[in-house]
């Protein structure tokens, strides 16, 4: 024990006298959250429209209002003629075009179907959908405010409600993702880096001829790491609740053994990589590219998994922070229990079994 | 019981042999010194020997205990240095030693009587980073966790490569000390010189040992005759000897140049007329007693498949 002891007491000595490994370890966690939180956001605020009218009726003065009152758009240009919009669009000021076309009023009134055009640049393709989403939405209000009464099926009245998330804030998506990625990073990254690093210096050959068994080693490596790793994941909890006003509906001690659980699965993948590479170079190339990239792109993390072609979404299955952020999304800010979760947590421990496993069956007594 | 019965080890990687067929025996309380030129093989032979790798063929005992059955006892016995410096260069000189006490079960204060000699020329250096030493002094760190535990078997592989030449003599010194307690050593190098002041040595090349004696008595097989030469042009002086017709080999040793004849009919005077007619010019020529880097070099040379 007193062996396990000392040998932990290094790791630590190492991690804290690395001013770069400090850096990743708590610098990291507080750019990634407060960069998502704030500053990368796909929730659209004054995107700039331009608008066409070709009727010059009060109704389009006054769905143009109401569109611009919503806060989403910003009138950037009064376009003159259809000509205008291709130009406009070029410039790149503008997001979003409104065509009112003539005797748009006299369709109205008359009740015959009147037609408003929404163009949308789609060289961004999410903010074209989110744009003309919240546009359409806005001009169905305005028929619903006009016409009370008017009943199905004449006026077919679409009422979405958010749940969960009513102001779709995005801070909700990104603390879940950004606490998966962090996590990852710093558990898988660094065990591996710090293991492979004892075979590139030769320590780990001194240490092999020695009374501590490969299993000892590997533990010691694994429980500062752990501890580490948690505090993280506190920090980033706190962070996401108090400074990015994210709700924790759940119960935190469910949310704080979830977080171990999959800190535990990202150090057995740490030192699963570490026990197939030889040096901190491979080790750091392999945790990035094996773990971060797919973390990102696969996890549902930035982009939704439904809208993934269809291997993509079964590859999607393999990441374990798929599971993580659902998990995460559902305690926090779903409120839901381990009732609900219980899928995706037999999911991460079979995960963590499985690395475990295939690192212990790696062991090596000796070299080669 | 011997300390360490090698028998017929042979390792290979993949179709290249490291280590063919090498045995030998070293005996409790000895310095045995392991000599050649890199890629001899004696890492290999070192690494099968602390139990870091399997032989391919035969089998070797270390203070009793068989190197693949038993390494689990072994590695509670000996002390091993592998050749490049394996401490933690961000734990200090204290911390590092503090730290493979631990590992070993043991303390600093237990066992320093085995390391203080050594350690107190460390002690003022002792808050330092193990990185932040110079070579010499990194080697010595690190001969001192190799035997903070109190090893029966001392295994130390080429502890003076890259130490500067006082620091290596230093070295020496300290290992003989160790010797005159009764600690077997089994130390390698690629520094002839260093042959000496082992009790016993073996040399190795390609993986086979040439040559298993003592310093003195490996020096005594060197039966030809041996001059030093020496001329103003060493370069032109090596070049002209090497084609000369008595010559059978020509090395450079220092400032002189050890010449081996073909036969003892050869005098210092036939080699000094043929290097006078060459137009070498202050020509010193005498005969000189084989050392056992001479001995070394005639034994390669023997072995070596003529190119």
């Amino acid at each position: 024990m007193n062996r396990f002891i000392a040998f932990v007491k290094k790791e630590f000595f190492h991690i804290l006298r690395d001013r770069r490994t400090l850096l990743i370890l708590f610098g990291l966690p507080l750019v990634q959250v407060l960069l998502f939180g704030f500053a990368l956001t796909n929730e659209i605020k004054n995107a700039g429209i331009a608008v066409l009218d070709n009727d010059k009726s009060p109704h389009t003065q006054q769905i143009t209002n109401k569109l611009l009152a919503s806060g989403y758009f910003q009138l950037r240009e009064n376009l003159r003629s259809n000509s205008d919009i291709e130009r406009a669009f070029r410039k790149g000021t503008i997001k979003l075009a409104v065509v009112f076309p003539a005797g748009f009023t006299e369709n109205y009134e008359h009740g015959r179907s009147a037609q408003i055009q929404l163009l949308a640049d789609a060289t961004e393709q999410n903010t074209a959908i989110s744009l003309t989403n919240y546009a359409t939405a806005i001009i169905r209000d305005y028929t619903a405010e006009r016409n009370p009464d008017a009943r199905p099926p004449l006026t077919i009245d679409v009422r979405s409600r958010m749940v969960f998330n009513p102001e779709l804030k995005g801070a909700f998506v990104f603390v879940p993702g950004v606490m998966a990625m962090v996590l990852l990073l710093v558990s898988a990254l660094m065990t591996s880096v710090t293991i492979a690093r004892e075979r590139e210096t030769g320590t780990l050959e001194v240490l092999m001829v020695s009374p501590l068994s490969q299993g000892q080693i590997l533990l010691g490596k694994v429980v500062p790491y752990l501890l580490l790793s948690f505090l993280n994941g506190c920090i980033i909890i706190a962070l996401g609740v108090f400074v990015l006003k994210v709700p924790l509906n759940g119960s935190l001690l469910l949310l704080l053994a979830e977080t171990l659980l999959f800190i535990f699965l990202a150090l057995s993948i740490g030192i699963f990589i570490s026990s197939i590479v030889d040096t901190q170079l491979v080790a750091m190339f392999a945790s990035l590219m094996a773990m971060l990239l797919p973390t990102i792109f696969l996890s549902g993390f930035i982009f939704p998994i439904e809208s993934m072609p269809k291997p993509l979404q079964i590859v999607s299955n393999l990441i374990p922070a798929k599971y993580f952020i659902n998990i995460v999304k559902g305690i926090m800010i779903k409120g839901a229990g381990l009732r609900y979760l219980w899928q995706p947590t037999l999911v991460l421990i079979g995960m963590s079994i499985l690395f475990m496993g295939l690192s212990l069956r790696n062991l090596k007594t000796r070299l080669s | 019981m011997d300390a360490i019965i090698i028998e017929n080890v042979s390792k290979s990687y993949g179709a290249i042999p490291a280590v063919s067929d090498v045995s030998l025996s070293i005996k409790p309380g000895e310095l045995f010194g392991l000599i050649g030129p890199d890629g001899a093989g004696k890492t290999t032979l070192f690494k099968i020997l602390v139990t870091l790798l399997l032989p391919d063929t035969g089998r070797a005992t270390v203070a009793g205990y068989d190197v693949v059955k038993d390494y689990k006892t072994l590695r509670k016995l000996v002390g091993y240095m592998p050749g490049r410096f394996s401490l933690y260069p961000d734990l200090s000189v204290q911390e590092n030693l503090a730290f493979f006490a631990t590992v070993f079960g043991t303390t600093i204060r237990q066992n320093y009587h085995l390391i203080q000699e050594i350690y107190a020329q460390l002690e003022p250096f002792k808050n330092r980073r193990a990185g932040q030493l110079s070579g010499g002094m990194k080697q010595k760190l690190a001969l001192c966790c190799a035997l903070i535990h109190k090893p029966d078997v001392l295994f130390l592989d080429e502890p003076t490569t890259g130490v500067d030449a006082v620091s290596r003599k230093e070295f020496w010194d300290m290992l003989r000390q160790l010797n005159e307690r009764g600690l077997t050593t089994l130390v390698s190098t690629p520094y002839m010189d260093e042959a000496s002041r082992c009790d016993r040595v073996a040399f190795m090349q390609t993986g086979t040992v040439l040559a298993v004696d003592t310093p003195l008595a490996i020096t005594r097989r060197f039966k030809k005759r041996l001059y030093a030469v020496r001329a103003a042009d060493t370069y032109s002086l090596i070049h002209d000897l090497r084609l000369a017709p008595f010559t059978e080999s020509c090395y450079a040793f220092g400032e002189f140049l050890h010449l081996t004849v073909k036969s003892a009919a050869v005098t210092e005077e036939q080699i000094g007329r043929y290097l006078r007619e060459k137009n070498h010019r202050t020509i010193e020529i005498h005969s000189i007693q084989p050392g056992i880097e001479d001995t070394f070099m005639a034994l390669m040379t023997q072995t070596q498949p003529t190119a």
